[in-house]
């Protein structure tokens, strides 16, 4: 991001120093006027020392830039524990001669004044310093305990001019921190004297949540991003987030990355999301939207793309335990390093400390999907929440990172996200609980899908052990039914089928008997016929043998008949 | 610490360091001035150093100066400052605490 934006410096622009903090050097298009004063002024409390520390350790171990830190409020033990706090070795730099620290203490109880005078000790020591290190950056924090610790205001003001001017000609490149003034930048308005870069740090509490911003006031000779830009202070150190709508100009593709659910990439044109977009989830609770965000996780995963779940309600183990209870299984991702699932209550920072928490975990981590359940659990002013969550999509977008957010809607607003999120958003899948004969079921429709026809349908689906399933719409006379009504008229149908073919089967069984009964009949007569003729044969023969019975007796007649003529 | 009631001086020594960068005008005078304090208010009770930062400019950070000339109070105790070319003789006595204000 900082070498991108490096890279846009128009050639032959002023020289700068790099800060080395993170994101300031972008916002400044490569650090602060190298060789010349830079103010950063804000109230108590604001990091202004922790700046000036960061500026000189980095300079000392980033760039090659000796500094050093002239402090007028902690004695030089108290920085180098402070700084220490944050990782810093500064005793070490000190004796590798990389780092001078002068504590210049004013005790205005024990000077009093008789006299001319001027502030030249301040310069000798300055000198000394310098020249002892051979410091290319310095540090005074803060100049305006001078003006507590002494009278003649008209001659330290004069002799500050003297000080920059000194420290111009000197080439070091100088920060300056001062407290902020009412109605005026500095309380003793040192931006008069210090004209070429001015960097402004407020640190505001809304609801309870702190929330640090960075702004550059002005910055002569060179451009700079004029933005408030939130920054925050950890462990790390100072990081500055310049994200801002961090621009449009993101590439776009046709490649298109599976929602893990079948039935949904079927209702999506394109078979999927398309790779860097950004998918909203809403629905009410119960709806199973901690559900879709592990399917989509799990795809990702078993494709071998790194993925990144931040679960802002649920621990990491929570979600693997509830996810697996629907048969998506994460546990074995997480093993193998391809998922990783990172979970913290947005409450317990504040927001721009979670999207720069985030920010860093995607740094480096690079997953091309991240889940992120729910966005609805950052709380705070809206207009920050909002602003806050486009900062967030389109740094995913820039990064080309295909997001999942699933959003809690509550009931009877579901189409409204509650952030106004709608607009950042490519695709938007609305869960619906469906209530209707005393239950309720789950219905599924795509609200939106740039750059791709999608089903206009609402399907129901269920959550079954093995994951969602997506089931066949059942539209009936009634409209599109769901749950035990789709089931009741299924039932009802296959009741009408199986009584229509339990009628066709009783009257070909009627059929049947009849047949058979005729057959019976036809075979009777058959026989009785047969038998008849049988008859009629017996008796032909019988009259023939009578017959032929009747030759022979005749024949023996005529033969004893002849005998006795 | 002892004080005479009519604010006249005090017993004990002084141990006094002027500091002063180069051969400017103000440190010339500003040495001058002391001189002549200390002869007219502490004869033969004082010790003075006078210490040319641009010579040494360690001693700067080392003695806490930043303001020139500053002259140091180091005995009596406690630490005394005084910055300027002490010009104005009562307001260095009075805070090199040599004369009391009158109540």
């Amino acid at each position: 991001m900082t070498a991108q934006n490096l890279d846009h410096a128009p050639a032959g622009a002023l020289p700068k120093a790099r800060t080395g903090i993170a994101g300031l050097d972008a916002v400044t298009f490569g650090g602060l006027p190298a060789g010349r004063p830079t103010l950063i002024c804000g109230a108590a409390g604001c990091g202004k020392s922790l700046f000036g520390a960061t500026f000189l350790v980095n300079g000392a171990t980033l760039f090659d830039e000796p500094g050093v830190l002239m402090s007028f409020e902690e004695t030089d033990r108290d920085i180098a524990a402070n700084v220490a706090s944050l990782g810093y070795d500064v005793a070490g730099l000190v004796a590798a001669k990389k780092l001078a620290i002068d504590y210049v203490r004013v005790e205005r109880s024990e000077i009093a004044e008789s006299g001319e005078y001027d502030l030249e000790g301040l310069f000798v020591r300055l000198a000394y310093a310098i020249d002892e290190v051979g410091a290319k950056r310095v540090v005074l924090d803060t100049l305006e305990a001078l003006f507590a610790g002494l009278d003649d205001e008209s001659l330290l003001r004069s002799e500050l001019r003297r000080l920059f001017a000194w420290l111009k000609e000197r080439g070091v490149t100088a920060v300056i921190t001062a407290e902020r003034g009412d109605g005026a930048l500095t309380r003793r308005g040192l931006e008069e004297y210090v004209s070429d870069c001015v960097i402004l740090l407020d640190n505001r509490v809304a609801d309870q949540i702190t929330t640090r911003s960075l702004r550059i006031v002005k910055y002569r000779g060179s451009a700079h991003g004029t933005n408030e830009y939130p920054f925050l202070i950890d462990s790390e150190g100072i990081s500055v987030l310049p994200v801002t709508t961090a621009g449009l100009a993101h590439d776009t593709t046709l490649d298109t990355v599976s929602s893990g659910i079948a039935g949904l990439d079927a209702m999506l044109g394109a078979g999927g999301f398309y790779r860097g977009a950004s998918v909203l989830v809403t629905g009410g609770s119960g709806t199973g939207k901690t559900i879709f965000g592990a399917h989509f996780a799990a795809a990702a995963s078993a494709r071998g793309e790194r993925c990144m779940l931040f679960g802002l309600e649920e621990s990491p183990s929570q979600i693997i335990r509830n996810v697996r209870s629907v048969g998506v299984d994460l546990a074995p991702h997480v093993e193998s390093g391809v998922l990783k699932l990172s979970s913290a209550r947005p409450s317990l920072y504040g927001l721009e400390m979670h999207l720069t928490l985030m920010y860093r975990a995607i740094e480096s981590f690079k997953p091309s999907v991240v889940v992120v359940d729910p966005i609805s659990a950052f709380r705070g002013p809206s207009t920050e929440v909002h602003s806050m969550l486009l900062r967030m999509v389109d740094l995913l977008k820039a990064w080309g990172i295909t997001a999942l957010f699933t959003n809690l809607t509550s009931p009877g607003r579901d189409d409204a996200t509650d952030h106004g999120l709608s607009s950042l958003m490519d695709t938007w899948i609305g869960l619906h609980d469906l209530e209707s004969n005393g239950e309720r079921n789950r219905g599924l429709f795509v609200l939106k899908s740039r750059g791709m026809s999608h089903s206009n349908q609402i399907r129901e689906y269920v959550l079954t052990s093995q994951g969602v399933r997506l089931i066949e719409p059942y539209i009936g006379s009634a409209g599109v039914l769901t749950g035990t009504a789709r089931l009741t008229q299924e039932a009802q149908e296959r009741a009408d089928h199986t009584a229509r073919r339990q009628q066709v089967e009783k009257r070909l069984r009627k059929h049947q008997v009849k047949r058979d009964s005729a057959e019976r009949q036809m075979a009777e007569t058959r026989a009785a016929l047969d038998a008849e003729a049988a008859e009629i044969q017996r008796l032909a023969d019988e009259a023939e043998q009578r017959e032929q019975d009747r030759e022979a007796d005749r024949a023996a007649l005529s033969i004893a008949r002849g005998a006795a003529e | 610490m002892t004080m005479a009631d009519d604010g006249d001086i005090p017993d004990g020594h002084y141990n006094l360091r002027l500091y002063v960068a180069g051969r400017t005008a103000n440190s010339m005078e500003a040495i001058a001035n002391l001189r002549r304090l200390c002869d007219e208010h502490l004869p033969g009770r004082h010790t003075v150093e006078i210490i040319d930062l641009s010579q040494d400019p360690k001693r700067a950070a080392q003695d806490q100066i930043v303001a020139l000339p500053t002259l140091v109070r180091h005995l009596p105790p406690p630490l005394k400052r005084i910055i300027g070319k002490l010009a104005d003789v009562d307001k260095v006595l009075f805070g090199l605490e040599i004369k009391k204000l009158n109540p």
